[in-house]
């Protein structure tokens, strides 16, 4: 038990990634095995606002994926907000992706079937199993935070691209996730559109302190991020601070 | 990647107050009838197919089951489910023979004298409980000689107790002309035979038995069994007339059994034969190329309905690849949101299942239809229906089980495929 006047010791907070020696290849065994990611060491903190950038090929979609537990690495090992990956299960890999990390793809990847609330609920309900009033007030919440609550009965295909992409945002949100992966969100969007996303992302991550790494080809963007990581032939070659 | 679509917002429509999902509602079940829904032309066709296939199956069930208990019941309308009949006598060598000699010792068949069942009473009142066995009836068989003027015909002889004995064979309802009631002075003949003699009710006809006794008795009705051979060899009398003209007095010469489910006829004879002393001889036995033919059709039937059932399988596999291979990326999405290998199992196993049950209640409803306007159609010359078909609840229910079975079936491997899919490579498609 600590006494008067002594001083209360501080718990390291791990960081959301952390990659040691992440090397990624592909056809492995075979004549024609490619290595695209070669030992990767990378931190990224909570609260972080990082942009990932590079030339196309140079494995940032590859980074991505591993950090998102969408893949896993050929060696080397990945821990998420602590937990590391190495030997778990499909199972445990995807409860622990669906409870922490959020994605926003170039292309919003939502479920045509359903009305943008729906979409949003949609992992939530997934986690759950039955659908209840809470998630459903949530998912509401979200969508007010993107400025769509007029079009949240709409089927998602009535929307916008814009309008798409805000959904999107709001559907990786809805677990509230440590970490959020955009690849190229604004890739498919006009100037206007694209900095309304990148300002809703932005937001989230100063409002909520979500880690959010930031995958684009606009260098006008990177420049507002916290921290541009650099992959170049499947190395992290800068980091640089804003 | 997807064409770049208008960014431009459209105008905001008036907000709704929020209207949660069903509560009691699973995920999965939310997802799969929203896929299905989205589907709309594929999801109609393939019930649609569906449903074709179950009525199909439902239709020739119930239509075979109909045309074979039609078939079934003409054939037992002259005949008991089991006849009882005294043992056959037997020649038995007088000498055992001798272990490792051959002898070339010849057995002569020997005649088989009209004898009545030993102890029959007792064997009655067994039978009647012995489980199966619905009505049992005792009667006197032979050859007779029916005499009118210069005329005469031998005819096969039934004396019987009407009591009983209808309840087994039922003689009153092939009755065209007077009354299946018989007393001590009647007897009942074929419309064949009324003809050939020139008799009509209420005539008289002189009946001479084996024994050389004979009687006249009074023609007290005339039937038609819908065969011209039975209508003219066919005569029943009272039991007590019969066992005089045998020369069996009080004696029967077959007891005849009627059972609940005349497929268990030749189960229950054998039962009976190793119980009683007896000879059990079945319809099925007697009839054994009729049961054959029905046998036949039962697997010909059995055999288009598994095909059927095969075809509809298919579609709702084929259906469901292909959903599998258009909805990649939403399930590649899926499984990047949390959502694990076994839900997305689930979920198209539920649309298997969904697809099975939708077509088979429309097959059901559809089957129902064309039984019944083929019931309305299909009429015999009297404007009866040809036959009755088989309404089962049964029938329907099974069909309904199977078809769900067989679309969850069906939906296995595209269930299996979409759950294994890599939702990096589904995402990128």
């Amino acid at each position: 038990m600590a006494e008067g006047g002594a001083s209360v010791p501080v718990v390291p907070v791990p960081p959301v990634v952390q990659l040691r020696g992440v090397r990624k290849s592909y056809a492995v065994g075979l004549p024609n095995e490619t290595e695209v990611l070669h030992g990767i060491d990378l931190d990224v903190l909570r609260g972080d606002f990082c942009a990932v950038m590079g030339p196309s090929g140079s494995g940032k979609s590859t980074l991505l994926n591993i950090i998102g537990l969408l893949d896993r690495p050929t060696s080397g090992a990945v821990a998420i907000s602590g937990t590391p990956t190495v030997g778990l299960d499909d199972g445990a890999l995807t409860r622990l992706r669906g409870h922490n990390i959020g994605f926003v793809f170039q292309y919003h990847h939502l479920l045509t079937a359903f009305t943008a609330l729906e979409n949003v609920l949609m992992p939530m309900l997934a986690d759950v199993g039955f659908p209840n009033a809470e998630m459903t007030a949530r998912a509401a919440a979200l969508l007010d935070s993107v400025g769509l609550t007029p079009w949240r009965d709409q089927l998602v295909g009535q929307l916008s691209g814009g309008q798409e992409q805000r959904v999107a945002v709001a559907r990786a949100l809805a677990m509230k996730p440590a970490l959020l992966l955009a690849d190229e969100p604004t890739g498919n969007l006009d100037t206007k559109s694209a900095d309304a996303v990148f300002a809703l992302l932005r937001e989230v991550n100063r409002s909520d302190g979500t880690t959010v790494l930031f995958v684009t080809h606009n260098p006008l963007l990177a420049a507002r991020c916290d921290r541009t990581i650099d992959v170049i032939d499947g190395r992290v070659v800068a980091r640089a601070s804003d | 990647m997807s064409t770049p679509r208008s960014n431009a917002a459209r105008q905001a429509p008036a907000v709704r107050p929020l209207r949660p999902l069903g509560r009691w509602l699973p995920f999965e079940w939310i997802v799969a009838t929203r896929f299905l829904r989205e589907g709309r032309a594929q999801t109609a066709f393939i019930i649609g197919g569906t449903a074709i296939g179950v009525a199909v199956i439902l239709f020739m069930s119930a239509l075979m089951t109909g045309v074979q208990a039609n078939m079934i019941q003409r054939t037992l309308t002259g005949q008991p489910h089991i006849q009882l009949t005294p043992v056959k006598d037997m020649v038995r060598p007088l000498r055992e023979g001798v272990p490792g000699l051959r002898e070339g010792a010849v057995l002569q068949a020997p005649l088989q004298r009209l004898k009545g069942i030993d102890q029959w009473q007792g064997i009655l009142a067994q039978m009647s409980d012995v489980p199966g066995v619905v009505a049992v009836s005792p009667a006197v068989t032979g050859s007779a000689v029916v005499i009118r003027g210069t005329a005469s015909r031998v005819v096969l002889l039934t004396g019987m107790d009407p009591e009983l004995y209808y309840r087994l064979v039922s003689l009153p309802e092939k009755i065209v002309r007077g009354t299946a009631r018989v007393t001590g002075s009647d007897i009942v003949i074929g419309t064949e035979l009324a003809t050939d003699l020139g008799v009509g009710v209420g005539d008289k006809l002189r009946v001479r038995g084996a024994s050389g006794a004979t009687f006249t008795l009074q023609v007290a009705g005339i039937f038609d069994l819908g065969n011209k051979g039975a209508n003219a060899r066919s005569t029943f009398m009272a039991l007590r007339t019969a066992q005089s003209l045998m020369a069996l007095p009080g004696g029967v010469t077959t007891i005849d059994i009627a059972v609940r489910d005349v497929y268990d006829a030749e189960t229950i004879a054998r039962r009976i034969a190793g119980a009683a002393a007896v000879q059990a001889d079945s319809w099925i036995g007697t009839n054994a190329q009729f049961f054959s033919a029905v046998s036949a059709q039962t697997l010909s039937n059995t055999s288009i309905r598994f095909f059927v059932g095969l075809s509809v399988a298919f579609g709702i596999a084929s259906v469901l690849v292909v959903s599998v291979v258009q909805r990649s990326r939403e399930i590649g999405i899926l499984r990047a949101t949390g959502i694990t290998r076994g839900q997305v199992m689930r979920i198209f196993l539920l649309q298997g299942g969904l697809l099975g049950l939708g077509g088979a209640l429309g097959g059901a409803l559809l089957g129902a239809l064309a039984l019944t306007a083929w019931q309305k159609l299909m009429l015999a010359a009297d404007g009866t229906p040809m036959f009755t078909l088989v309404f089962s609840g049964a029938l329907f229910g099974w069909t309904l089980a199977l078809a769900t079975l067989t679309g969850l079936l069906a939906a296995v491997a595209p269930a299996r495929r979409a759950a294994r899919l890599d939702p990096v490579a589904a995402i990128n498609g």
